[in-house]
């Protein structure tokens, strides 16, 4: 009897030891959300600031200084407003669309390694888990199109699916020609191996047409112009989000933001050195590693450099999106088949050749 | 395992950030004057016409059905790539076997015009 009852004391401290292992792992991923949030609301700021110069209007300026509380405040508004069911629409499909293409988009927040080794999961498969996540996307958008039964949202989500699966392939030979060079699919890994000769170890160098496709593709995953025809106003209203108000809508907002934000810090991650300083012969990490607060530091330092090399890649983005007119849908599909898909596959076989000649 | 751990909490937590919201206007937005015409399908203005999950355009079927081929192809070389000098050259060059054929098939493809949208 006491024996029992000692199993299952040791039982329940296990399952303690359990719960306080999962509560370690919740500060960071907080923190992380936070940081995400912040960041879409600095995005949406910096969009709205930049076309408007762009444009030679004056933008938003009378929430807060500079206008920078408008993002919040129009967050704001979408969560108090009404929520609008359309009477002949698959209801539990249409609440489910906008939250699944969030979620696929949070989850590639694992793997991006924001900071010196500052990385929520160090997986060996990282890339390889984005690229699996980020496929789930599509199936959130065509989900909603269908489910609004409306014609414009239905050909603006088959419009999406196709376009996210054909820029998929040359995205993930670029992908793969990168773990190629770097011998591992981690992401930690990856940054590291570009860490030796300042800027001209970055993967940009040794994979240049690797980037630019890569640049492309990702562009076109995020759907924004060139390439933003799901949601083409003049000629489908709003594509997969016509029959969308209130936080769902915003929830879609949220996500193509949230997609944008992944994609140039990939861009960062896999061809432009993430955390490193990226000046040759300085190289500052590792040295502080006895004292723990210059460990945190250190991390900050590396947090700041990654997150300046991603905004000057969103910065690329926002003013191309200003700038550039949309593509016809076979224009699109043309392009990402007939040209992106084997220059792609020729960049990897050259890729491959070269690891054989060195091996 | 324990490095699953992280992913499975996350994964929970990013579940509420995007399911959270859905419930929140329900107290504060008003659902008073529904009335039918502002339930029923947005076409500019008139009333909707038909149902919106009829036929669609051949041209979104290639689509999918070529990039089945490609995308195990890509899952497939991903633990190729990765293992450093644990593959030697002949694996390596069946490697090169397997995407040859995969672009022969391409090739094939798009001479057989599979890939035009017109």
């Amino acid at each position: 009897m006491i024996i029992e009852v000692e199993t299952i004391n040791s039982f329940s401290k296990l399952e303690l030891l359990k719960e306080v292992y999962g509560l370690i792992w919740i500060l960071p991923i907080l923190t992380l959300l936070l940081g995400i949030t912040i960041e879409v609301l600095v995005i949406v700021w910096l969009e709205r600031e930049i076309s408007a110069s762009i444009q030679q209007r004056i933008g938003p300026e009378y929430a807060g200084p500079l206008g920078l509380l408008q993002a919040i405040a129009d967050g704001t508004k979408l969560l108090l407003k009404e929520d609008i069911l359309p009477s002949r629409g698959d209801i539990p499909l249409f609440s489910i669309g906008p939250s699944i293409a969030v979620i696929s988009i949070l989850l590639s927040f694992l793997v991006i390694p924001l900071g010196y080794r500052f990385v929520l999961a160090d997986l060996s498969i990282g890339v390889f888990l984005w690229i699996a996540i980020s496929s789930i996307a599509p199936i959130g958008l065509l989900m909603s199109g269908y489910s609004s039964n409306n014609k414009y949202s239905f050909s603006g989500g088959l419009r999406a699916a196709a376009q996210s699966i054909s820029y998929e392939i040359p995205l993930t030979f670029c992908v793969l020609a990168i773990s190629l060079l770097s011998n591992s699919s981690s992401t930690v890994d990856i940054v590291e191996a570009q860490s030796k000769y300042g800027f001209w170890g970055w993967n940009l160098w040794r994979q240049p047409i690797g980037f630019l496709v890569f640049l492309i593709s990702s562009l076109a995953e995020c759907e924004r112009l060139p390439f933003d025809l799901p949601e083409a106003e003049e000629e489908l209203v709003a594509g997969y989000q016509t029959e969308y108000s209130g936080i769902k809508y915003g929830l879609f907002y949220l996500a193509s933001y949230l997609n944008l934000l992944v994609s140039s810090l990939f861009v960062t991650v896999l061809y432009l050195g993430g955390w490193n300083l990226s000046i040759p012969y300085i190289s500052f990490f590792g040295f502080f590693q006895m004292n723990k607060i210059m460990g945190i530091l250190e991390m900050l330092i590396g947090i700041f450099i990654t997150l300046t090399k991603a905004y000057l890649f969103l910065f690329i983005s926002i003013t191309i999106r200003w700038t550039l007119p949309r593509m016809r849908m076979d224009q699109l599909l043309n392009l990402g088949w007939k040209f992106l898909l084997p220059i792609s596959l020729g960049n990897l076989l050259l890729t491959t050749s070269s690891q054989l000649v060195s091996l | 395992m324990s490095e699953f751990a992280p992913i499975c909490i996350y994964l929970a937590i990013s579940l509420l950030v995007s399911l959270i919201p859905l419930g929140v206007p329900f107290p504060f937005a008003s659902n008073s004057s529904t009335y039918p015409e502002k339930l029923s399908a947005y076409e500019c203005g008139s009333d909707p016409s038909g149902d919106a999950r009829s036929r669609f355009d051949i041209r979104f079927y290639p689509v999918p059905i070529l990039f089945i081929i490609p995308d195990p192809e890509v899952t497939f070389s991903f633990p190729w790539a990765v293992p450093p000098n644990k593959i030697d050259l002949f694996g390596s060059w069946s490697m090169m076997a397997f995407l040859l054929i995969l672009t022969i098939g391409s090739l094939y493809e798009w001479k057989r015009g599979a890939s035009d949208r017109e």
